[in-house]
């Protein structure tokens, strides 16, 4: 197992650290630590499989989160230790990597993941093994209720609430009249019935539902059937194929008319927005979970995360421009460490015997303010859906810069649901 | 759209589709063919065409079609190289006995998928065309590189037919596939012509990937597909037939761009995945393909 | 008599490990045993008949997903079990039928192509299915009367069993007249045909087998670890008890359970020592089979263990 880090701490470490967080960390505590022995996180990574572009900057984020963690005091005073383990991007393998960290290593709890069927997948195990298990992924799983008591989802916003909030944006200032284009599984599914429900509660219409077959690496053909009297083409591909949607996109339409352009980062993450090919997008609109590339408004909460996880102002990694990061989700794994932290402490973490308290302590959280743990925003917790809902942010990319437009309010983005987790046993 | 312009893109992409599984069919029918295994890593020796190309397009200076120029002759070359080096030091000791090779080659696809990942890394990265040209039809706008695509694919088919035929290389390797004892017996070195077989299949898999790349992007995941495609093509075409691999990658490449034009996408592709199963169920022997 | 006493020992072993085996290992050996049963089943088709399918997903999704969907519309776990068994030999029956028309290469690719169809028809349907996502199964959905499926010590003693039946049945399969006629498919189906076996018949017989046993796995895998989703279904699971057989030795009793087992291992411990671990296992499995072509167990036989099944 790759032991990322282990931290001897040493008191200077430890003092130069909390000097620079005070505002933020429980400084006092620190004193504790000389004795106490480390917490063991593990998180289950998706290294390798279809996720690993994901999976590198969610790793990098992680390591800087920690290192922030631990130069404050860690948690409760004690050093903390996250393990990581690769699950291939794979719900069986996910399965078994709960298993190895939970069994085998002794982890105190385990976070990470993002794709859903790895989440779906391992969740079982979790609340067999009764240990938390918080994933930082935003497809519409945990706030459906269709998990267990155990999983919480506390650093990011699900799919359906991203939409919710963007909805009324989208048509009141680039069209009424939308066509999605979404791939043909469940994640697409979500986008469509989710956005297409919101776009009509606004009075507006989805012309077409265009479905791309998975595994599809070529788009031109379904071109045609977008309506000539389409306003807005909302477009969320995921995968590597993006490149070519994009471009083959521009090939279609050319320099004539063509409707408002709104995607989804997700298609993006990972990618040069300046690479060739992509110019046809200049002027078009995204979401993004966070700015990838940095705003003159940002908050230095943020630019103090930026700087920690060594990422660049348009959003690649410091050392090398050609490797752009997953800004806009991986933001969650940063937040979902300092909630670990903040549940930890809430609950006098022990040992694997709080385990239970910390969910309840978690649960008990609400307000989640800005600030250093959260460098996305502020979000509330809710603890019935086990999830935060926070801000969501529009961007048009101009002159090859994604620029901000438009940031939700958290009230927009929150749905009806009578979900109730904390009514669920353990 | 109206139906004839509609029609025509749908065929348009049907055709760059068909041009591309024709060159990486070939080679697996090749391989399969003259050494009778089922080459697994065929579609990472694609990967790799590709992969290698994002570097050249990277240290090669000057205008893309310049590295591109380069990339088209050195990346099926290392890659060649490489399968040659393979099947020296994996397949030839298993003696190329079929079920043995599944397994090495599974190996192998692990090796390579694990090398690009660590060295390329897990990001889809474009490589620029050659030249930018877009064709405005009437109806719509198409990439001229695409019609590159398709003509380059067929010079080097026909370049491949014209090797098979005419030359003593071509002779010697058909000479093998219909009878490797007699072939040694005549004093044909039929290591030699394996090794050689095999390195010219993975080299068509990455004249494939040279050329898609500029209209996909290299990734270190997308040998899966087109391994599976060339598989189906090769089948369907009837085993050892180059012409029937060829008619076959053209009617799947085809229908596979109409079918999923006027269809609901996936389910277009599962009728035709059916289809496909049907045609073997009562044409075992392949479309082409003579009965055995 | 030796060596049913041979295969009686390993399951002894297999018994009294659930005493010995720290957790970890102790679920481990719960999922190889359940995917050995898998593998098993493939060998029936593959080891035994030469009926070399790389669409086994299939039948193991099939099983999974009769289960798993009558489970969570509240059906009765025992029937949907059997739902699961019965669906995993009716499509390989049904498959068989078709698909036996073919032989060699084009039998792989039309096994290949049902179950492509199958899984995109999963993804597509998802609403239905959960598609790629997939769906888990509650508390109550997982208990077959008095034995809770959550509980490992349960768990344990329910794989060994299913694992048991299908390595015992298997012995039992090699020594009858359909056993002997299936190996002689394998080895000369054209012979076998002039001396007046109904080859065609003895196929089918054999695939719905191994389409039963697969379903029994996939069925047992969902109800066992409380997951059921598409990815079960993908080419990626038709190729694993490939693998596996190959691995441990094709055509021999033991084999399935040996390569399952080692596999499952070369990924988790080279997961251990390396962020590279697809390397290793490649190189593992490159190494493996240079050293024993025919399996370990296959090899093993050619050098002395000659009466090994």
């Amino acid at each position: 197992m790759t032991r990322a880090l282990t931290l001897p701490l040493s008191r200077r470490s430890v003092l130069a650290g909390g000097a620079a967080l005070a505002a933020t960390t429980s400084l006092p505590r620190f004193v504790q630590a000389q004795s106490a022995q480390p917490i063991r996180l593990g998180f289950q990574l998706h290294r390798t499989g279809i996720g690993a572009a994901y999976g590198r900057w969610y790793e990098r984020t992680a390591l800087a989160a920690l290192k922030v963690v631990n130069e404050a005091g860690g948690i409760s005073g004690r050093p903390v230790e996250i393990l990581f383990e690769d699950d291939a991007t794979d719900p069986r393998r996910g399965a078994e990597v709960v298993e190895k960290l939970a069994t085998q290593a002794g982890v105190d709890l385990i976070f990470g993941p993002l794709f859903s069927h790895v989440v779906i997948g391992s969740a079982p195990r979790a609340a067999e093994l009764k240990i938390p298990y918080l994933v930082c992924s935003e497809g519409y799983h945990v706030a459906s209720g269709k998990l267990n008591r155990w999983v919480l989802q506390p650093g990011i916003t699900d799919v359906r609430a991203q939409v919710t909030a963007m909805a009324p944006w989208v048509t009141q200032n680039l069209g009424r009249k939308v066509t999605m284009i979404f791939p043909d599984y469940a994640f697409g599914h979500d986008h469509r019935d989710f956005f297409s429900a919101a776009v009509e509660a606004q009075g507006g219409e989805v012309v077409a539902r265009i479905a791309i077959p998975p595994t599809e690496t070529s788009f031109t053909r379904y071109f045609p059937r977008i309506p000539r009297d389409t306003e807005v083409l909302y477009h969320v591909m995921v995968g590597p194929a993006v490149l070519s949607f994009v471009k083959e996109l521009g090939e279609f339409y050319g320099t004539g008319p063509r409707p408002q352009i709104f995607g989804f980062i997700d298609s993006l993450e990972a990618v040069d927005i300046a690479s060739p090919g992509l110019q046809f997008l200049e002027g078009s609109h995204f979401w993004e979970g966070q700015c990838r590339m940095l705003q003159p408004d940002a908050s230095d909460a943020e630019r103090f995360y930026r700087a920690a996880v060594g990422v660049d102002d348009a959003g690649a990694a410091v050392e090398d421009p050609r490797n752009v990061s997953c800004y806009g989700h991986m933001f969650s794994v940063w937040e979902t460490l300092f909630a670990i932290k903040q549940g930890m402490e809430a609950c006098n973490w022990r040992g694997p015997q709080d385990r239970q308290a910390f969910v309840e302590a978690v649960e008990a959280i609400t307000d989640m303010p800005a600030g250093r743990e959260r460098p996305q925003g502020a979000k509330v917790f809710n603890a019935r859906l086990h999830q935060a809902f926070g801000h969501q942010f529009i961007t048009k990319l101009d002159g090859g810069r994604l620029v901000k437009v438009h940031e939700t309010r958290i009230e927009d983005s929150l749905y009806d649901s009578d979900v109730d987790y904390t009514a669920m046993p353990f | 759209m109206e139906f004839g312009p509609f029609l025509l893109l749908a065929l348009m992409e049907g055709l760059v589709g068909a041009a591309v599984l024709a060159l990486t069919a070939s080679g697996l029918s090749l391989v399969f063919g003259v050494m009778r295994v089922v080459n697994v890593a065929h579609g990472e020796f694609f990967m790799l065409g590709a992969v290698a190309a994002w570097f050249v397009s990277q240290w090669v200076p000057g205008p893309p079609a310049v590295a591109f120029a380069v990339a088209l002759v050195v990346c099926p070359l290392i890659v060649a190289a490489l399968a040659a080096l393979a099947d020296l030091a994996i397949l030839k000791r298993l003696k190329h006995e079929p079920e043995a090779t599944i397994v090495a080659t599974i190996g192998l696809l692990y090796i390579l998928q694990q090398a690009a990942l660590t060295v390329y890394g897990p990001e889809a990265r474009p490589v620029p065309a050659p030249f930018e040209m877009r064709l405005q039809l009437p109806w719509f706008g198409w990439s001229g590189y695409k019609l590159f695509v398709i003509g380059a694919a067929a010079a080097v088919l026909l370049g491949l037919w014209l090797m098979l035929t005419r030359t003593r290389a071509g002779l010697v390797m058909r000479a093998t596939q219909i009878d490797r004892e007699t072939a040694t017996a005549f004093g044909i070195d039929v290591t030699r012509v394996h090794a050689g077989t095999f390195a010219l299949g993975a080299a068509l898999a990455a004249v494939a990937a040279v050329l898609i790349v500029p209209i996909q992007q290299a990734h270190y995941l997308m040998g899966g597909d087109p391994l599976l495609l060339s598989f189906i093509v090769v089948i369907i075409g009837g085993l050892g037939s180059l012409r029937g691999t060829l008619l076959a990658a053209l009617l799947i490449g085809l229908s596979d761009g109409v079918i999923s034009t006027f269809f609901q996408p996936t389910l277009a592709k599962i009728v035709a995945t059916l289809l496909v199963a049907l045609v073997l169920v009562f044409r075992p022997q392949g479309l082409f393909g003579a009965r055995a | 008599m030796r060596m049913l006493a041979l295969h009686l020992g390993v399951l002894a072993v297999l018994a009294a490990a659930q005493f010995l085996l720290p957790a970890y290992h102790h679920t481990n050996a719960a999922r190889i045993m359940v995917l050995a049963v898998y593998a098993i089943g493939y060998n029936i088709a593959f080891g035994y008949t030469g009926l070399l399918s790389l669409g086994h997903a299939l039948f193991f999704a099939a099983g999974m997903y009769a289960t798993g969907l009558l489970v969570d519309r509240g059906g009765e776990p025992w029937l949907a079990l059997l739902a699961g068994l019965v669906a995993g030999g009716a499509v390989a029956g049904a498959v068989g039928l078709l698909a036996l028309r073919t032989a060699g290469p084009a039998f792989m690719i039309v096994t290949l192509m049902f179950a492509q169809a199958f899984h995109l028809a999963i993804l597509y349907w998802g609403g239905f299915t959960g598609g790629d996502e997939g769906f888990t199964l509650s508390g109550a959905a997982r208990r077959l009367g008095p034995l809770d499926l959550a509980d490992p010590t349960t768990r344990y003693f329910v794989a060994l069993a299913l694992v048991s039946v299908a390595m015992l049945g298997t012995l039992a399969l090699v020594r009858s007249r359909l056993g002997r006629v299936l190996v002689a498919v394998r080895e000369n189906e054209e012979r076998t045909r002039m001396l007046g076996y109904d080859t065609f018949r003895a196929k089918l017989l054999a695939l719905m087998l191994s389409g039963l046993a697969s379903g029994a796995a996939g069925s047992t895998y969902g109800l066992m670890f409380g997951y059921v989703g598409g990815s079960f279904a993908a080419i990626q699971y038709s190729i694993l008890p490939l693998i596996w057989v190959l691995m441990g030795g094709a055509g021999t009793v033991l084999g399935p359970l040996l390569g399952t087992a080692l596999m499952f291992y070369l990924i988790d411990l080279s997961s251990s020592v390396t962020t590279a671990s697809q390397a290793v296992v490649g190189a593992a499995l490159i190494g493996l089979i240079l050293f024993a072509p025919r399996g370990i167990l296959g090899t093993l036989r050619e050098r002395g263990l000659r009466g090994l099944p």
